[in-house]
């Protein structure tokens, strides 16, 4: 059947109409949804890189809610000399928005995590036991293979023991890179060292096996059939962990600041 | 009535889109390690087929045929973006298991192929039983292969353990390829070889035990 070019164009104009009146239409509806999914799975990695929560264990959201209501406490941190910015809402305070907007960023020094800016504040999490800190958990990112991940750390209030690791968001390849969330392997992390004796951050996924905490603490199991998912972990953390990244803030909390 | 029965089961085995027509094949693999995810893809799949399926069948005698391909794509990819959305609205978890695979619905040639193929020809009726077919042959697969993965490579069945690891105290060491994608290679393979030993007539002509010896085929000898 032969149409004439104006039948063409108004058809194509047409179903272009109709077809995103329905994926706004989805977008717009679930948007509320989606969000309070996202909230909700932030909170509970967080509890569960601190330990609070099994993985994989489900609980209500509102008891969710409420044990990190209870026991975590959020804090907005200036990177660049680690201040804690007691005057900024951490409920409104978001570090992704932030690190898109040029007045709120700045490029990040040359590094190998792939990370080209840097939010000037970040969201610090403290989990408190008895009115006094138990752990301080980081957020991180950086590039793997195919995406940017998300996680946090987890350390023990000496800021050199690790307590655990996390990934909320990646795109890695499901069964490969994914495996970063696979609580076997995230087991592996409690105990490790993320600093050595002079605070250079040495922790590292290394390919093969490593040995027990005590006898190799800065080294964790490669993933197998995920080289680069690996080193896109060691870079991220050997960023965030250094100067340009929560290097001052955590040495600003062993000496005694930074606690809230 | 036969007909329609025709057009559900017959993907299924005699002309399984993915055991036959050797379609759908990159995210066979991909989204097999485990039960629950093969499921969700399965269900997102069919979802996607069914109704792509019937949206080109009614605009099927409109569409100019100089842009049909690009309007079936267009339909497909709004399909599934709103697929991708409900599953971020409702089994956040899952998706996130899915991660690219839900966008990646939009290039299974399966959909492509059964709009192309067969919604342009037929009417909405019979073009959602044959996207139901489709989608369920694809499902088949995927089910079959996510079985044997995640119940040998994790002990597994829907995140139940059903062989108890070595590693957590149990008796069962798992079998690491299984994780990976080539498992999926071997699988699928697996699964073509025994469809087509019990329907022979599967098997292209050109591969076929004797025919490039018997007279006459010498043709097929490149």
């Amino acid at each position: 059947m032969q149409h004439s070019a104006r039948y063409v164009v108004i058809f194509a104009a047409a179903v272009c109409v109709v077809c995103s009146v329905f994926v706004s239409a989805a977008a717009v509806s679930l948007r509320e949804r989606q969000e309070a999914n996202k909230l909700l799975d932030r909170q509970k990695k967080v509890l569960t890189v601190a330990g609070m929560m099994r993985d994989g264990e489900s609980l209500p959201a509102a008891e969710v809610a409420r044990i990190f209501e209870t026991s975590v406490r959020t804090h907005v941190v200036r990177l660049a000399g680690g201040r804690m910015l007691p005057d900024v809402d951490p409920e409104l305070y978001d570090p992704r928005q932030a690190a898109a907007d040029p007045d709120r960023s700045h490029p990040a020094p040359s590094n190998r995590a792939g990370i080209l800016r840097v939010a000037d504040q970040q969201l610090v999490y403290h989990v408190v036991e008895d009115g006094d800190v138990s752990a301080v958990i980081l957020p991180i990112e950086g590039k793997g293979l195919w995406s940017t991940l998300y996680g946090y750390l987890a350390l023990a209030p000496d800021t050199r023991t690790v307590r655990g690791i996390t990934f909320y968001e990646h795109g890695e390849t499901p069964g490969l890179g994914g495996e970063v969330d696979n609580p076997g392997w995230k087991a592996k992390w409690p105990g490790r060292l993320a600093f050595d004796e002079d605070w250079t951050p040495r922790i590292g996924v290394k390919k093969g096996v490593a040995g027990p905490p005590e006898s190799d603490p800065y080294r964790v199991d490669g993933l197998s059939g995920a080289t680069i998912t690996s080193r896109g972990v060691t870079q991220l953390l050997e960023f965030w962990l250094g100067e340009a990244g929560f290097g001052p803030y955590l040495t600003e909390f062993r000496s005694g600041g930074g606690r809230g | 009535m036969s007909k329609e029965r025709e057009a559900l089961l017959d993907p299924l085995f005699n002309n399984n889109p993915i055991g036959l027509q050797v379609l759908g094949i990159c995210s066979a693999l991909a989204v097999t390690t485990g039960m629950s995810t093969a499921l969700v893809m399965s269900l997102a799949v069919i979802f996607v087929l069914c109704c792509s399926n019937v949206a080109v069948s009614l605009i099927r005698n409109q569409i100019p045929s100089s842009i049909r391909i690009i309007v079936q794509l267009t339909i497909i990819s709004s399909l599934v973006i709103i697929t991708d959305q409900i599953l971020k609205a409702f089994v956040y978890e899952i998706s996130k298991q899915l991660s690219v695979f839900v966008g990646l619905i939009i290039t299974n040639c399966i959909i492509m192929g059964r709009a192309e193929a067969y919604a342009m020809q037929n009417g909405p009726r019979m073009s959602f039983i044959d996207g139901l077919g489709n989608g369920l042959g694809y499902s088949v697969v995927l089910m079959a292969v996510a079985f044997v993965r995640e119940l040998f490579g994790a002990g597994k069945l829907f995140g139940y353990t059903v062989l108890p690891l070595a590693t957590e105290g149990g008796w069962y060491v798992p079998n690491g390829l299984m994780v990976l994608s080539p498992a999926a290679f071997f699988l699928i393979g697996g699964f073509i070889w025994a469809v087509r030993a019990w329907k022979p007539e599967q098997v292209e002509e050109d591969f076929r035990v004797g025919t490039l010896l018997e007279p006459g085929h010498e043709g097929s000898l490149r």
